[in-house]
This record gives C-alpha cells, structure tokens and sequence, in this order.
C-alpha cells in the first residue's frame, strides 16, 4: 500500500526520491490519503494544506543539491511561525493571526527542501501536558484513541506517530517534546538551550524554550536537529558554535561508556511497568559493555515547584502582549481601554493559559518575589550545579521520560498538579539547559509504548545520537507507525 | 530656612543612533506613521531583542560626561504594564544593574557653584504614541517610536531651587550636545524631564514627596517646580499634609494636577530579561569609548580661555555649544585675531540667528566667509556697518564676501585725500556745530562724522574722519 511509504525514514525516503523510485507527489498524496483516513479521529492537524502541498510536489526538484529535506512531507507545531500562514499556538485569541515573517528554525528546513503540509495541534501555548487544552479541539493518541498523545507538543507525535508525516518540529518548554513523544512512541529530541535559534517560535518561557524534532527514529532526529541547529544573529541566546554533522557521524560505541542511573528517577510515581522496562534498556546498554553508575540528582523534587514557578513568570510577561490591539480577534463589546484589553484576554485564552498567567503574575508581584521567583532561581542554580557532579561520574543519564505510559483522555485535565507531575523527569533538563532525547524501547502490558530518556551535558548531542542509536537497535520496540485503522 | 526645598530628576534623553534599540529600524524623527517599524519593534509573537551596541555605546558616553562609573556587568529587565503604545506589553529596561552609577555634575546659578549628584543612568527603549481623531472617537498608534533608545539619567535629590534644576538640565544637554548622542530637544520630546519634589520641615526633616510630570520646556520644569514648591508649602503651612502623589503640569493654567496616587501606583514586576544575554563592558571596550570622549564643556572653556585673549562672557557664550565653538575656531585662520573673530560672531552672527530663531547648523555663511570678513574690517578695507550688513546677507543666502566687497565697491575710504573734499563740505554745511567743538563741546564730533558717513553711504573710515576733523577744527 502506498501510504506505507510514510513508515520509511528520512533517509529512506530521500533516497528513492533521488532513484525516482517514488515521486515526492506520491509522497505527499500518501500523506494526504492517510491525514483523510485519520485525522478525523485524531485530529492532530490545526491546518492542513493539501493542493499547495501537492502543487509544491509537483514543482520540487530533489537533487540532492536541493537538499537533504526535498520533496519530504513534514508538520509544524502550531507555534512556529511561517510568513503568510496561520499560527495560531492553539488559541482563540491568535486565531486566523497570519505571521509577516518565518522563524529561523522552519527557513532552514524549508531551504532543506522540505514541504509543510500543515500545523500541528498543540497545547494552548504549550501550557499543556496532554493537548487537551487546544481551543481547536484535543487530539487522540494513534495507539489508543481513548488515550492522550501527550503535550503540548501531542499533535506534532501524533501525527509522525500515525505516520500523516515521518517527521514534525515541536517545541519543549518542560518536556512537551519527549512527553508527547513517549506517549506516541516515537522518538522526540530537545536541543540545548541556544542549539536551535528561539527566533519565531512563539514564546512561553523564554529561558527554558526549544525547538526539537518529532521522528520515527534516532536517525531522523539526527538530521532534522543539525539542520535547524546553528548560530542565528536574530536570537541573541543562540550559541555560536559550530554544527557537526550529527546525522552522518552516528557512531554507536558503548565502549568506556558510562551510564548514570539517578535514583530519583525510578522512584515514588513512577509506574512499576515503566521503571522495569526502562531498567532493562540500562541492561541492554550494560550488556554491551556500558557501565552503570549510581548518580544523585537531589534536587529532583525541587524542580517541578521551581520550573512551574519560573516558566509561568515568564509566560505571565510573554502573553500580555496578546491584548487585540495589533493581531488576533478584539472583543467587540467594551467600556473602557482596561475593559478593552480585560474582555479581549477573557475570550481568548482558555481556562489553563489564565491560570498559569495569574500564577506568573503573582509570583513576580512586588513582596512575593523573592519569596517565589528569587527562591526558583536559586533551586535552578542547585539543579544545574546537580547535573554537573552527576557528569563528573558519568557520560550521560538514563531515565523514564515519563512516569506513566499514555493516560485516559479527561483524566486529569481537571487537576492541574496531577497533570504538571508530568513534566517532573522533564522539566529538571530544561532549567539545565541540557540536551536530552527519548525513545520508546518496548511497549507495556496495555500495548502502550514505554520510553527511556538520556540526559546528557551542554552540546553532546552527538553522543546523546550515538547512544539513543544503539538503544533503539539493542531495545525489543521497532520504529513503526501505530496500527491506526483505515 | 535655606535649601526648603529637595528635588531629584529622572530625565529621558534619546540617543540618537541610526537604528532602534533592539532591532534595525531607523530612528528617523517625522517618518511617516508606522514607517519606521519592523516584526521585532512592533512586537510580534516570536521575535526576540537584538541589542544594538552603539545605544550601550552613546550611553556609555553620556555616562561619563556625567562622571559616573560605568559598570563591568549590566543586564536588562522586562518593566510590565498594559498600554496600546507599549506592543510587547513590557518595556525593555535595566533595574538592578544599571550601564552606569554614582555620577555628579557641578552647577553653577547667580555666581554660586553646587554638586548635583548623578544616581544612575540606565538604559530602555521608548514607547510609541498614541495619535487621537479629531472627532475624538478613535484612537491610533504610531510605532515609530517604539524602541528607540533612551538614556535615564536619575539624579539624587540634591537641587535646592526650581532654577537649579533649570540649570541643571541646561548644562545636561549641553553635555549630550557636545557628545553628539541626542539632540535634548523637549519641544520633539528628545529630552523629557519629571521631578520628586518634597519640602522640609521646619525641624529640616525630608517632607512627603509629589512627583510631577508632563513639562514640556526648561521653562516649564521651573515654573512647574515653583508651582510644586508653593503648593505644598501653602498645604503645610495651613496644617495639612502633603499627598504622595504623582502630578501632571497644566501649562495652560499653569498649575499642577492630581494624576495618580501612591495606591493606585503601578507594579512593574521587573525580572531578568530572559530574551538578552547579560553584557560585559570590559577595560578594553570602556577604553575604546572613552577614547571617543570629545572636549567637554568645561575643558574647552578652560582651554579658550587659555589660547585667546577673550573675555569671560565671550568665552562663555562660544562654548556654551561644540558648533558654535567650532565654528569659532575654524574661522580662525591666517593672522585674524580671536577676539574680532569673536566679536563678529557674538555681536552680530547670534543677533541674526537669534531674529531667525535659528542654530549655528542652520546658517549659511561659512567659518572661511567669516574669517575673511574679521580680516577685511582689521585691515580697515569695510567699515563696521558693512561688515554687520554683510553677516546678515551671508547668513540668510551664502556667498564670497570678498568678491561681493569688490563687486559693489564697498571698501571704505580711508585716503585722506579722498575724503578731504567731503570733509571740508561737512565744516562748512555745519558751522554752529563746528563752533561747538571750538568751545569744548566734543560731543559735536560725532555728529560732523555721523555727517561724512551719510555722505559716503557709510564707506567712509569713521577712524580717520574722526583724526581728519579735529585737525581741520
């Protein structure tokens, strides 16, 4: 059948492109066929364009010199900006808001050759763990549609999870790429902070937000990464180092390698199904010939109390600017200029986005914040100076991305702090600035695919590649698509 | 009681730099509305600050015209608050570590000198404007503004006296002048000054302070400050309290206003810009600017005073701006003396450009024109008038005064054989005159010469008409 085509990788794809073994029309109709097939039910796409995509693959020379992207299919999270399109981070109150410029990260990929067929679903921006908070409606996960795909990143895994795209960006902020990403099964990568210029992604945190890959594997992730990684002059936070070549040099050598488990990982909250299988990858990575080391990440528990703290401080200064005055729908009906703005913000951000403003709002108010926001800054030092003893000991860390495999859609949508305990083996990377990846190795006893996360320091994402690389090929999960039913 | 009264100052000055704070576009005044805009100063979701270096450069200049220590490490901050002029609804600003603090600026008011310390200076970007319809029923925003850099300079309160703080800002946009950073135009808004002001008590205690707003002139921050002053010295002195409040200056009824209490005073949540690295101003770049640090003020006071032979107020008003001191001394070539050259420019070059309301810059006679004018007049070849007409001429159309000296035949005539005849026609025409000077009356003299320039349209050598006269009577 022709939309398993779609279940190839990156590099599959674009080498029977460049044999004209298929054309990239083939391609994107297949993607087409199956978001037709699918989507209805998932509903992983904000927007999707199918006669210009189509119109685009008919157009798209893919000689390689067009690049390693040409002629390939792929999403965007709803919070990436692209000139002359909706982006919308899944709010009413940006709703129809057509950007006038392109982010950084999504001209690379188009210069890459690729096609964008769409914008993914999200979390109202990002604010989410389980794309439910959407103002365009929740998406369902490919492998069981009673389920959460994860968030806020869940309509970019969805949608590579159901195989509508073999690979989307997403941005992670707290996890919002690997929580998805481990939902849906398949493989989600967070840069370091500065990898990836920030320049046009919609801002929740600034401090802590980055935009990653969403692929089918290891090696995807790899390439989709050195493509958009880079220096940019537009994003004053993007570091100005050199990119290697990661996709190329993946090199999975368990030789000399240490393995650092941090207990507080594999404790309280994390579901006994995950935290053996999870265990066994270690194994598989010990059998190797990797060792394992014992590593202490004390201030675990800490992190979530100061990532929530930090990250809606940040969001609460983000978001003020959406106030209908410039872009985005304006409440038709008020009083005043404050009435203006109060009556426009009230219609437009949803329930979860108003919480995590007021929150932001009242921890950087004048007496609460040393308490709260002065406070979550020194626990982040600790965090930071944490990974580091630990990388004293170890190459990288191996842990459970997350403590559960995909829940029950409507679960705890209602309880905010149930919800934000997902982020908890997240969120601790993202104060860091560190790079980390996850992938899923097997799938649990309900058939639900269970992930394993490494940590590694600032800028080892090559090695973070080589690692996930020889996990995916040692671990008993294969990359596939989830058996979605046409 | 002296010193009643305690003023601080938090004067905004726009740097002038070619493009905004945080993004390319130009800062031009005037544009049309919204020209000078671009995704970033507009605010748009996804763009991010880039910091233009100049902006931390021209501050780091005004900073130390005002003897401020400029710090090793500065960040920015986010201030928050909702206003349509404001698109990210938070002004990029620096609260805790600041470009520059601990500065101070010596004033000088009646004769008297006082210190006036500098508290900081900080970086932010500006705010656009808010253009209302005449039927009043809309209201629109022009963006051009928006981010153009600033300079906050907040002094400590150390003015005793509304005309201190007059003088205050005189001599701050003196410096920014020299410095050629911003042009400290309070009329455009390129300089924008609100004032704390408290008065003692009897006891010498600080009173409760009002802030007062919206001045729009030099003139008006000391009528507004002696407003102030008046006010809460009549609340005390009537058993009342002073209000912490913030004022605004009604230029129309020339009173202060009610704007705002302290309760309804806004929370600005600053934290740490998370969109701009924290900077580094190490020795080397503080060296570099500092190297660019031109001839201050006083400096150059000191050094006319040093290399011509002028008066204080001569030497005073030439410096008083870098162009016209510059003008000055360019016009100073070949063997003209200073002090004519100071004389043309003082008596009649400020008398033209103060009838056109005009500056230095908008003059059309040249340094070189000048000069040449200074020359001829030493050289007695014009009279004073010509000299005096010709500066009007050249400062309204330009041109080459020697060629027009020639071309009109305005050289004056000093040969006495040309002027004898004249003279003898004037002793005769006035003898009663003539009489007077012979009995003592030397006054008359003036008029025989007054006599002799009419007659030569004003050519004649005053000088040697004077010197022809009295040896003829």
């Amino acid at each position: 059948m022709e939309t398993e085509l779609l279940d190839l990788s990156l590099n599959e794809l674009q080498n029977k492109l460049q044999n004209s073994e298929i054309s990239p029309v083939e391609l994107v109709e297949a993607s087409i066929s199956r978001y037709q097939n699918f989507d209805k039910e998932i509903n992983s796409f904000v927007s999707f364009n199918s006669k210009e995509s189509l119109q685009k693959a008919r157009e798209v020379d893919v000689s390689r010199e067009n690049g390693p992207l040409a002629g390939i299919p792929l999403a965007l999270k709803d919070n990436l900006c692209r000139a002359g399109y909706a982006t919308t981070c899944g709010s009413n109150i940006l709703e129809g808001h057509r950007p006038p410029y392109t982010a950084t990260a999504v001209k690379a990929i188009e210069e890459a050759g690729a096609i964008i067929v769409g914008n993914a679903n999200m979390d109202e921006f990002a604010m989410g763990s389980s794309t439910e908070t959407s103002a365009y409606g929740l998406t369902r996960n490919p492998w069981d549609t009673e389920r959460v795909p994860g968030g806020s990143s869940g309509g970019s895994a969805a949608a590579v999870a159901a195989g509508i795209v073999p690979a989307a960006l997403g941005s992670d902020t707290g996890g919002s790429i690997r929580q998805p990403a481990a939902f849906s099964g398949v493989v989600g990568f967070k840069p370091t902070y500065g990898r990836v210029s920030r320049y046009g992604l919609i801002a929740f945190a600034s401090s802590l937000d980055q935009i990653g890959p969403i692929t089918r594997t290891v090696e995807d992730a790899a390439l989709l990464t050195e493509i958009i990684s880079g220096h940019d002059p537009a994003d004053s936070t993007s570091l100005d180092q050199p990119v290697p070549e990661y996709h190329g040099n993946i090199n999975p050598k368990p030789e000399n390698l240490t393995v650092g488990i941090p207990a507080e990982y594999f404790g309280e909250g994390v579901d006994e199904e995950v935290e053996t299988i999870v265990r066994q990858a270690a194994s598989d990575l010990k059998a190797e010939g990797a060792e394992l080391v014992d590593v202490s990440l004390s201030t675990t528990e800490q992190a979530i109390s100061a990532y929530y703290v930090i990250a809606t401080a940040e969001a609460s200064s983000n978001l003020a600017r959406f106030d209908g005055v410039r872009y985005g729908p304006r409440a038709q009906e008020f009083e005043d200029m404050i009435d203006m703005y109060s009556q426009t913000r009230a219609e437009g951000f949803g329930a979860e986005v108003k919480r995590r403003i007021m929150l932001g709002t009242f921890v950087l108010s004048s007496g609460y914040y040393e308490a709260y926001y002065g406070k979550a800054q020194k626990v982040r030092t600790l965090i930071k100076r944490d990974f580091e003893n630990a990388f004293e000991k170890c190459d990288l860390i191996l842990t459970p991305t997350t403590p559960t495999a995909a829940f029950k859609l409507g679960s705890r949508v209602d309880d905010p702090v149930q919800m934000y305990m997902n982020d908890v083996l997240t969120a601790p990377t993202n104060l860091a600035g560190l790079p980390a990846i996850t992938l899923p190795v097997d799938a649990n006893s309900d058939g639900l695919p269970v992930a394993a996360q490494l940590i590694g320091p600032s800028l080892s994402e090559q090695m973070l590649f080589d690692i996930a690389y020889l996990l995916q090929e040692l671990s008993p999960w294969e990359p596939c698509s989830a058996p979605l039913k046409e | 009681m002296k010193n009643e009264i305690v003023i601080g100052l938090e004067v905004h000055v726009q740097l002038k730099t070619k493009s905004k704070l945080f993004c390319g576009c130009s800062t031009e005044f005037g544009a049309d509305p919204n020209a000078n805009t671009c995704p970033v100063c507009m605010g748009w979701p996804g763009t991010l600050p880039v910091l233009n270096r100049r902006a931390v450069e021209f501050g780091m200049l005004a900073a130390l015209s005002l003897n401020c220590e400029i710090n090793q490490d500065i960040k920015f901050d986010r201030k928050n608050y909702f206003y349509p002029d404001l698109p990210k609804a938070y002004q990029i600003s620096q609260y805790d570590m600041p470009l520059a603090e601990e500065g101070q600026v010596e004033v000088e008011l009646d004769g008297e000198k006082a210190v006036v310390g500098i508290e900081r200076l900080h970086l932010e970007e500006d705010a656009g404007k808010l253009v209302h319809s005449t039927a009043g029923a809309e209201s629109y925003v022009d963006y051009n503004r928006t981010s153009v850099p600033l300079a906050e300079i907040v002094t400590k309160p150390d003015i005793t006296s509304p005309e201190q703080a007059e003088v205050f800002l005189r001599s701050l946009k003196q410096r920014m002048e020299y410095l050629e950073v911003s042009d400290c135009n309070m009329e455009e808004g390129s300089l924008r000054c609100d004032a704390n002001l408290s008065v003692r008590t009897p006891e010498g205690e600080l009173g409760t302070k009002t802030e007062v707003k919206n001045m729009n002139s030099f003139k008006g921050v000391r009528k507004a400050l002696a407003y102030e002053a008046q006010r809460q010295k009549k609340v005390l002195s009537s058993g009342g309290e002073v209000v912490q409040e913030t004022r605004l200056w009604d230029e129309s009824e020339q009173i202060t206003r009610e704007m705002r209490s302290k309760e309804e005073a806004h929370d600005y949540r600053y934290f740490p810009e998370p969109d701009l690295v924290p900077v580094k101003i190490d020795s080397k770049w503080q060296s570099e600017v500092k190297q660019c640090l031109p001839e201050m003020p006083e400096e150059k006071y000191e050094r006319f005073q040093a290399e011509y032979d002028l008066s204080d107020e001569a030497t005073q008003t030439l410096t008083a701006s870098r162009p016209l001191a510059d003008f000055f001394e360019r016009a100073l070539t070949g063997d003209v003396s200073p002090r004519s050259v100071s004389n043309l420019i003082i008596a009649d070059l400020k008398r033209e450009m103060n009838e056109r309301d005009w500056t230095i810059n908008d003059v059309n006679i040249t340094p070189e024109n000048l000069a040449a004018l200074a020359r001829m007049f030493e050289e007695d070849v014009i009279s004073s008038n010509v000299c005096s007409e010709l500066i009007a001429e050249l400062v309204e159309s330009g041109g080459d005064p020697e060629a027009i000296v020639e071309e009109r035949d305005l050289k004056q005539i000093s040969d006495a054989g040309e002027l004898e005849a004249i003279i003898d026609e004037v002793i005769n025409e006035n003898p009663d005159a003539v009489e007077d000077i012979r009995s003592g009356a030397d006054q008359a003299i003036g008029f025989l010469i007054g006599q002799v320039m009419q007659k030569t349209q004003g050519q004649a050598d005053p000088g040697q008409a004077r010197k022809m006269l009295q040896e003829r009577v």
